[in-house]
């Protein structure tokens, strides 16, 4: 076990190394530098600037010098908001971001588990269809049609919450619930598949056999090996939590971390590319971690693979 | 005795025997009798003509514009109303249906290729070959690849050629772990050997015999990429890094109608029910392939 997680974590750091290896290159391709703006600057400052940030540097020096200062935790300046580090900038967007993650993946679980699972017990009944029925029509609306239409109804319409900005938690419920309803689905949908797999086998008919109640088997055994899909969908579903986060905080305007790293793609800010980008590696790669880790705990065919 | 009755699905099974129904005709009889598969094909394929066919049915051209008239609410002459530059709403839609559905199956396309090749490569030459091309797929599996994509289309933007390619780049890692596992399973029947026998070369082997038995989860898989491709493209449409105006395509036209639905609901309406619609299609006929072309492992 403790050998599959160092290897894993090995693994892991390699991936990030690369991540971080080819945000630098790609976007120090990119046709056009952080200060070509709307007005040309003169030629002086220009170079004054790029000295001023180290972008006159050979490009291996850069590429050098950057992975040294990554090490020491300092993703360097921003170019497009002077005087402030990507450090300072990250600090202030991903805690909604956050946020938002952790409150669309609660609302995920809260509604799709026992959906599911209610789908699974009352299998071939109307609750069976309709719950399965709206987890297709929640995971073939995408975020960018569910949030608009979520804004339209429950702000425009009916008043309930703001469609702009994060001032209070209330404002986080409409792009919660864009996120978090789409994975609901999926979540409803894994969890029926693996709860029926589990109440077919012998085990479970033993169980009755001995007159277990049916509360026991469900809650108990059903349901524990039931959840085991959902489990290891938890790392994907945390990358595509990041990749809705671009389009939800698009439409609701929320300063969070994909929109800035959209922006910074535009903005062709260096720093903030590879610092948001760095960020997200590391997420997706130790979520993914922690959800083989978590399975392997709870499996133990898998553990010794 | 009892007597067997012409209704009785028994003589029906009978027949199938007599005639000897192949694997696809049999799929084929199985997923006729899926009435949503069926029903989803029925309008996507609508959806898919009438979008093919926008050029010459539409009235309307899709960047003409009608400043004096502006945004009007759906009417006889505009069936989807019109948005804020007057152009006719429907034939945009059809115009980006045309784009969308067209980057849909171009880029699966390359992800298909990609894929194939790929999976039935590591599959068919197994040891190490195959443990270091698995492991490649497994490390580009872990990379937040949406990020690399959104980069791509900044830096080399507005080329349409590209979107394919980006999209196509990432989509082809679950294909080639499904070829690979299926591969594995009917490397060592007997058709194989026989091949090998003969001499054939790898290629020839690989191309010839093995691509074509396992078409079935190809099939399968390629109908439900489809759809994700279609979401990926207008995603970076609607981010404002796909396709670019005036040309249109769903995630634009969602993306447009998004940001003026307070006064003209029409605009974000019209495209989100089409492209959902689409998108549910597509995964019902995709759901509906599985049971009919592998019912060992239909869905429940």
């Amino acid at each position: 076990m403790l050998k599959f997680i160092v290897s894993r974590f090995l693994q892991g750091v390699t991936i990030l190394f690369v991540i971080v290896t080819l945000a630098f290159f790609m976007a120090r391709l990119t046709p056009g530098g952080p200060f070509t703006g709307e007005k040309t600057l003169p030629p002086e400052v220009l170079k004054q600037l790029n000295a001023h940030y180290g972008y006159d540097d050979p490009l291996f020096t850069q590429y050098t010098n950057y992975l040294g200062r990554i090490l020491h935790g300092d993703l360097g300046p921003s170019t497009k908001y002077l005087n402030r580090s990507v450090n300072e900038l990250i600090a202030e967007s991903a805690p909604v971001t956050f946020q938002l993650g952790l409150f669309s993946l609660l609302i995920a679980l809260i509604i799709g588990i026992p959906a599911g699972a209610i789908a699974a017990v009352k299998r071939n009944t109307k609750l069976d269809y309709v719950p399965m029925s709206a987890s297709m029509i929640g995971i073939c609306m995408p975020t960018f049609v569910m949030g608009p239409v979520l804004a339209l109804v429950f702000g425009l319409w009916l008043g309930w919450f703001n469609v702009s900005g994060v001032d209070s938690f209330a404002d986080l419920v409409l792009p919660a619930m864009t996120l978090g309803l789409y994975y609901a689905g999926y979540v409803a949908r894994l969890t029926r598949g693996g709860m029926l797999e589990i109440l077919s086998q012998d085990f479970i008919r033993t169980a009755r056999a001995k007159g277990v109640p049916e509360r026991t088997i469900i809650l108990r055994h059903a349901l524990k090996g039931g959840l085991l899909p959902v489990i290891s969908f938890m790392g994907p579903a945390l990358a595509g939590l990041i990749s809705g986060s671009f389009v939800v905080e698009t439409v609701f305007n929320i300063p969070g971390l994909g929109r800035f790293f959209v922006a910074a793609t535009f903005n062709r800010d260096f720093a903030m590319i590879g610092g948001t980008t760095l960020l997200f590696g590391v997420l997706i790669i130790t979520f993914n971690l922690a959800a083989d880790i978590v399975l392997a705990l709870l499996n133990p065919k898998l553990r010794h693979r | 005795m009892t007597r067997i009755k012409p209704d009785d699905p028994i003589v029906e099974v009978l027949q199938n025997v007599e005639k000897g129904a192949s694997l696809w005709s049999d799929a084929w009889h199985r997923l006729c009798k899926n009435r949503m598969a069926v029903m989803s094909l029925c309008i996507f394929a609508f959806i898919g003509i009438l979008s093919l066919l926008a050029p010459w049915i539409s009235p309307y051209e899709y960047d003409a514009q009608n400043r004096s008239y502006g945004a009007q609410s759906p009417s006889a002459a505009h069936w989807f109303g019109t948005d804020t530059l007057g152009r006719d709403l429907l034939t945009r839609v059809l115009y980006g249906g045309r784009v969308s559905i067209g980057v849909g199956f171009l880029a699966t396309a390359v992800s298909l290729i990609i894929g194939v090749l790929y999976g039935a490569t590591a599959g068919y030459k197994g040891g190490k070959i195959d443990a270091v091309m698995m492991r490649f797929v497994d490390i580009l599996y872990t990379m937040p690849f949406i990020i690399f994509v959104i980069i791509l289309m900044v830096i080399f933007g507005k080329q349409f050629w590209l979107l394919f390619v980006a999209i196509g780049a990432v989509e082809w890692l679950t294909m080639a772990r499904i070829v690979r596992g299926q591969v594995m399973a009917i490397k060592q029947q007997e058709f194989v050997e026989a091949a090998v026998s003969l001499g054939y070369s790898s290629p020839r082997i690989i191309l010839k015999h093995l691509i074509p038995n396992v078409l079935g989860p190809i099939i399968v898989y390629t109908t439900l990429t489809v759809p994700s491709v279609m979401l990926l493209e207008a995603v970076l449409s609607f981010l404002g890094l796909g396709v670019q105006p005036p040309m249109s395509s769903w995630g634009l036209l969602i993306k447009d109608g998004a940001e003026k639905m307070e006064n003209f609901t029409w605009m974000l309406v019209c495209p989100a029910f089409f492209f959902t619609l689409t998108l549910f299609c597509l995964n019902f006929l995709g759901d509906g392939l599985r049971d009919a072309l592998d019912p060992k492992t239909s869905a429940d």
